[in-house]
């Protein structure tokens, strides 16, 4: 295990937007119709720089081989590749300890490791679960199975029409019974940022756990475990420069010791006998079979990188771009946006709708023009419900998104009103 | 637009006609079987409401919400099937459906307007929004009512 200390320091660099944008060779290529790709699809998934791609072939061409237990060079490497990227990840979170660190597919895999290993163990028939109307669908549908399995109460903290949660409904809803509050940090749908301080305060006061769910925010705003208070953190790393197919939850330490194993199989067990097995101690305990060890490498390779930006300044330039575009767009008849008006309060999400025009159409028009957005209900279906509608049109964006881009978007709406003949 | 064929391969005129002036859209009929159809990708729903009567499409209409490809396709859809009978309707669905496999027009009659959907084949996400009315026809005259639905797959 590579502890904290061992780590090298990350240099800071300046934001330098022209340095990070070469450091995309995708943000340079052409959709179909031969107009340069401007990317606003961040929030489904981020593009990867070269130092991230260049990590990946360096693990597989220079030190691969699988891990634990071996006694050759190659996979004495690897493992420490993997525990290095493991104590880079603890320490991008503000975790004390790299085992709180478990190695994930993905987000949704980390909210369903705390429903099976934690929830499954402990809750109790009458015991409550508290979500909120503006989760992802991952943070809705594991809860919503173990209701249906142990007889556990889920309630919804409600969404108020500006997209923000009902604080004082919070307030009333996470009662005495209340075990665990699984909350986003930031919807998906609607950008909106969840102000965690008072929920969690709430919770516990009450004696609840909180899991939050940080594919949204991890990636775009410094994000401490120390600080946030919390008992669980989930997020991926596909949102944050890093491969698809790892995922992360941090753990306190002596909560993820108390629970039980998510998958049972290889390198999660200490000893297996014919009739029974004793469980290895955390993390393997819940890395069940060989892991995703190139790309949790390539993981390390992307923090660093988002680390030598520095969070903070991540935040400082989505709020600028977020800023500008919620003008921008507010200038183009006939777009009407989602949730609350100010950058302040939101990441850099914005739902809306163009008069006349269904999201698909607005979609497949702006990709004629290079624009690449998301239409449809975003995987958050209680959102569309709650503002009546069946699907929005989403830009979201990143640490290489211009204000150039935005008036891309912009004129591309124009555009779309325009071909469909949309009246003023 | 930037390339305007490829625009065009999916847009054409006969389409935006459609979909600003539907036909058959929303009008009251004494229906003998009707069904629903969602597409949650993209958040079309259609209903379609069919008077059969001896066997021939009397009267037809459709209901719902979604993109311009859905909603046009819905409306040529009710076009070509009012006054034909069930198994020339079913074979109008099926050849539609080979059509958004093949990119290719059949060679059938009352498809003359319908075949300016054949761009959609070049466009796999939108294949589902043009089928949907289809698949719903298919479910109400064939299997008396019901519904459909298409895949999910939104992130």
């Amino acid at each position: 295990m590579t502890s904290l200390a061992d780590l090298p320091a990350v240099e800071r660099l300046p934001y330098d937007i022209a340095r990070i944008r070469r450091d995309f060779p995708i943000l340079k290529r052409e959709v179909a119709s031969g107009a340069r790709l401007v990317y606003l699809d961040n929030a489904a998934t981020s593009q990867r720089p070269v130092q991230v791609l260049a990590e990946i072939t360096r693990f597989y061409r220079d030190h691969n081989a699988n891990i634990h237990r071996g006694v050759h060079t190659l996979s004495v490497e690897a493992t420490d590749l993997y525990e290095q990227a493991r104590a880079k990840v603890a320490r991008f979170i503000g975790a004390a300890d790299p085992r709180e660190i478990i190695f994930t597919r993905n987000t949704t895999e980390s909210i369903n490791l705390v429903a099976h290993g934690w929830a499954r163990k402990f809750l109790q028939p009458g015991d409550e679960v508290v979500i909120s109307e503006i989760e992802h669908h991952s943070n809705i549908v594991p809860w919503q199975m173990l209701r249906d399995e142990r007889g556990i109460t889920l309630k919804y903290i409600p969404m108020l029409p500006d997209g923000t949660l009902d604080l004082d409904a919070a307030r009333s809803i996470i009662t005495g019974r209340t075990r665990l509050v699984s909350l986003t940090a930031m919807s998906n749908a609607l950008g909106t940022i969840v102000p965690l301080d008072a929920i969690v305060a709430r919770a516990k006061a009450v004696g609840a756990l909180v899991l939050v769910d940080g594919a949204q925010s991890v990636p775009h705003m410094p994000v401490d475990v120390r600080t946030l208070g919390v008992d669980f953190l989930a997020f991926s790393g596909h949102k944050m420069l890093a491969p698809f197919g790892i995922g992360i939850l941090w753990g306190r330490l002596p909560l993820l010791e108390s629970m039980d194993p998510f998958m049972g199989g290889g390198d999660m067990i200490l000893t297996v006998s014919m009739e029974r097995s004793t469980w290895a101690d955390v993390p393997a305990k819940f890395e069940a079979g060989t892991p995703n060890v190139g790309d949790a490498v390539a993981l390390g390779a992307a923090v660093d990188y988002l680390s030598a930006l520095g969070m903070d300044a991540v935040r400082q330039h989505e709020r600028a771009i977020t800023d500008y575009a919620l003008r921008r767009l507010a200038d183009v008849p006939g777009v009407s946006i989602f949730g609350v008006p100010d950058a302040e309060r939101r990441g850099g999400v914005i739902s809306f709708a163009l008069e006349g025009v269904h999201p698909h159409d607005i979609g497949q028009v702006l990709d004629t023009k290079g624009v690449a957005i998301r239409t449809g209900h975003h995987c958050a279906q209680p959102v569309m419900l709650a503002l009546n509608v069946p699907a929005t049109a989403r830009a979201s964006f990143y640490i290489y998104n211009t204000t150039d881009e935005v008036d891309a978007l912009a004129s591309g709406l124009e555009e779309v009103s325009r071909f469909f003949g949309v009246r003023k | 637009m930037a390339e305007p064929g490829l625009m065009e391969d999916l847009y054409r005129e006969i389409i935006l006609d459609h979909y600003r002036q539907p036909r058959n859209h929303g009008t009251t009929i004494e229906p003998t079987c009707s069904a629903d159809g969602a597409n949650p990708l993209c958040g079309d729903q259609v209903r379609i409401d069919v008077a059969l009567v001896d066997g021939v499409v009397e009267a037809i209409s459709f209901s719902g919400q979604g993109c311009s490809i859905s909603q046009a396709s819905a409306s040529m859809m009710t076009e070509y099937v009012k006054g034909r009978d069930a198994a020339a309707a079913l074979r109008g669905v099926e050849a539609f459906q080979q059509m958004m496999l093949t990119g290719e027009a059949p060679d059938i009659e009352g498809f003359d307007d319908i075949a300016a959907l054949a761009g959609v084949a070049k466009f796999p996400a939108r294949v589902k929004c043009a089928s949907l009315a289809w698949k719903t026809l298919a479910q109400a005259i064939a299997e008396g009512g019901g519904s459909v639905t298409t895949d999910d797959g939104s992130r």
